[in-house]
């Protein structure tokens, strides 16, 4: 592919300095997510995949910040801008839909209100114009009756209701990318399907990049295009879905997709990994999954951590697990 | 086999009107909301029941009447043949008191910050009078843990460990049942697994009853004998795992198992499922899930249907056959 990414993430470092010493949540992450395309990003809790999202687009709190590494929103580089400048791409260029969709809308202000503030301040539309703006931002999500609805607070509306007032708020200016932070995790089974249903619409109608931040590999499935499995702030592994779930390579990967009850349907027993994640400030040397893997060697206790790059396939291992026949023969 | 716990017609009613002055000026009529109705199975001994629902449907109410942390408004729960709200006999009360116990969803808000993991874990059979000499220490091998972690407070663990801790203290004084309320949804898929198979494990060596509250299908899958399915306070199906996930037939259990995430579903475009879980203190008449049914008729927006035995399930739907 030779068109610029949407978004590209070159060897990004993110580093928080402590009295202990400087922890990584983020440690040499590169991916690009491209117009029209879906990124998962799946890892469990620490794993540094909110982290990732909120660098991008600028959300980092202090003390953590960005060491090394590049951010390019198609081409241009961001991960340096500050104040006014970087304010003005978030909203625009760049939006982003949080886990929790109560606490990321104002309770005091109507849903118009946010929405047209947002309009108006990205596109410089009229009060009518925004209005009408934001209206059509309301239907294109799926709120019925939206010209009645629109003069209604955050608290009037349902749970799956809400987030869609989220996504429309973060679409309303046409932003390139979307950044998803668990989107679904607070909501029930049926809404999550109607929320990844919406957002795989907008996704292609639209060609917004979306980097989908979740830790339900089912709804990676379901809904990304390409995926990124993070461990201890690195990725494990990048690859299309289709691969990374039927024949993953990175021994990380195997171990959570088997320990999803439904690798074990039938089973009396879940595949569990053993152990747990380690905390960021006690990270092992060599590969940071190596106290879990079964498949570890001497090699993989020493010397640097395994990049994707140095692994020379789809995953940061020197031991990755071969692929399965039915990639073989395809 | 005999039922353990058998819960018959259980009803709960929470008023949820505004105070009394705001009713006057406003002009409005007291408001209820009916979380249970007219809900009735069984459990049977040293068998997991799997209670699923989406948010609103009174799955944990259920639990919490069974612990007898909620009274019910009508209808009765009876363990063992004892009836906790209605027994009279203290010495009975008190046995099946501490033969039930409850693992709760959040592992950092059910363990006091303030306390010791060894008296956490002892309290159950210390506010007994019972002794609690090296108790702790046992529990904590059998769940996982190691003896010295008796003197380590909560904020130590992590949160697999935390529900470790749980388990153990639910297991001190020797119950037969285990109420478990969401017990694995705060925390990440590897230790969920460990988490699960160490209820397996427990239930197999200890001969415990499971009845298990979820609303993530794959684990009531994986974890349960048999499973009632609820909407809104209401069991609209009741059947074995077998019966239920090969051939699901009230349409409500057909939409919640079409609309979970799976593995094979690279791509998978199927038209989500409509309209959201209606208001509980308006529901809406007859069948109420009639609003998003693609199948309602006539019959299903005038009568509540009622739980009817069709080939080894029990289903409450006007259509199911």
């Amino acid at each position: 592919m030779t068109k610029t990414p949407v978004l590209s993430v070159r060897d990004l470092i993110v580093e928080i300095p402590t009295r202990r010493g400087v922890l990584r949540p983020v440690d040499r992450v590169s991916y690009d997510i491209h117009s029209g395309q879906i990124l998962g990003v799946v890892g469990e809790s620490g794993a540094g995949k909110s982290m990732t999202g909120n660098a991008v687009i600028g959300l980092l709190d202090r003390p953590a910040r960005i060491t090394s590494g590049e951010i390019l929103l198609s081409g241009e580089p961001i991960h340096q801008l500050q104040g006014e400048p970087l304010r003005r791409l978030r909203g625009k260029r760049m939006g982003m839909i949080f886990q929790d969709p109560l606490t990321s809308l104002n309770p005091l202000l109507t849903v118009g209100e946010q929405l047209t503030e947002t309009i108006q301040e990205h596109l410089g539309l009229s009060n009518a114009d925004a209005r009408n703006r934001a209206i059509a931002a309301l239907e294109e999500v799926g709120i019925p009756a939206a010209r009645q609805r629109i003069d209604s607070y955050p608290h009037e509306f349902s749970g799956g209701m809400r987030q869609r007032v989220v996504i429309a708020l973060a679409l309303c200016a046409e932003p390139e990318l979307i950044i998803a932070d668990e989107p679904t995790t607070a909501l029930d089974v049926s809404v999550q399907a109607q929320i990844i249903a919406l957002l795989k619409r907008l996704c292609r109608e639209r060609g917004v990049a979306v980097m989908l931040v979740t830790h339900d590999m089912g709804v990676i499935a379901e809904a990304a295009d390409r995926v990124a499995v993070m461990y201890a702030g690195r990725l494990a592994e990048l690859g299309a879905v289709r691969d990374v779930v039927m024949s993953p390579s990175h021994p990380y990967t195997a171990g959570l997709m088997a320990s999803t009850p439904l690798a074990s349907i039938g089973q009396k027993r879940l595949r569990q990994i053993p152990g747990s994640m380690p905390r960021l400030g006690a990270l092992p040397d060599g590969c940071a999954f190596h106290p879990r893997c079964e498949r570890a060697t001497d090699q993989c206790k020493t010397g640097g951590s395994p990049t994707i790059a140095s692994g020379g396939g789809r995953a940061a291992c020197i031991h990755p697990l071969p692929a399965a026949k039915s990639e073989v023969t395809q | 086999m005999n039922k353990i716990i058998d819960v018959s017609n259980l009803n709960r009613i929470f008023d949820v009107s505004k105070p009394w002055l705001n009713r006057v000026i406003e002009r409005k009529e007291k408001a209820y909301l009916a979380a249970v109705s007219d809900v009735s199975f069984g459990i049977e001994e040293n068998s997991v029941y799997a209670l699923v629902g989406e948010s609103g449907s009174g799955k944990s109410t259920i639990g919490k009447m069974i612990v007898g942390l909620l009274s019910p408004s009508s209808g009765s729960v009876e363990i063992n043949g004892v009836d906790l709200m209605r027994e009279m006999d203290k010495v009975k009360v008190d046995t099946v008191r501490s033969d039930i116990q409850m693992i709760f969803q959040d592992p950092y808000a059910s363990l006091n910050p303030r306390w010791k993991v060894r008296n956490i874990i002892a309290e159950p059979v210390a506010a007994r009078g019972g002794d609690t000499k090296g108790l702790a220490e046992k529990l904590l091998e059998q769940v996982g843990l190691s003896a010295g972690d008796a003197d380590r407070f909560p904020h130590e663990f992590s949160g697999g460990q935390r529900q470790r801790i749980c388990i153990a203290r639910a297991l001190a004084s020797g119950p037969k049942i285990i109420v478990c309320d969401e017990p694995t949804s705060a925390l990440d898929v590897s230790v969920q697994a460990q988490v699960l198979n160490l209820m397996s494990d427990l239930r197999d060596e200890l001969g415990l009853t499971y009845l298990f509250i979820s609303h993530d299908l794959t684990v009531v899958q994986h974890m349960a004998d048999k499973i009632g399915v609820l909407y809104l306070g209401r069991l609209v199906e009741e059947a074995p795992r077998e019966t239920l996930f090969a051939n699901p037939k009230h349409p409500y259990t057909q939409m919640l198992f079409d609309a979970a995430p799976r593995m094979d579903s690279f791509g998978r475009e199927i038209p989500p499922p409509q309209g959201e879980i209606p208001d509980a203190i308006n529901p809406p008449s007859g069948c109420a899930f009639h609003p998003r049914c693609p199948m309602a008729t006539e019959v299903c927006r005038r009568e509540i249907p009622a739980l009817r035995d069709i080939s080894g399930a029990r289903v409450a739907c006007h259509l199911a056959e």
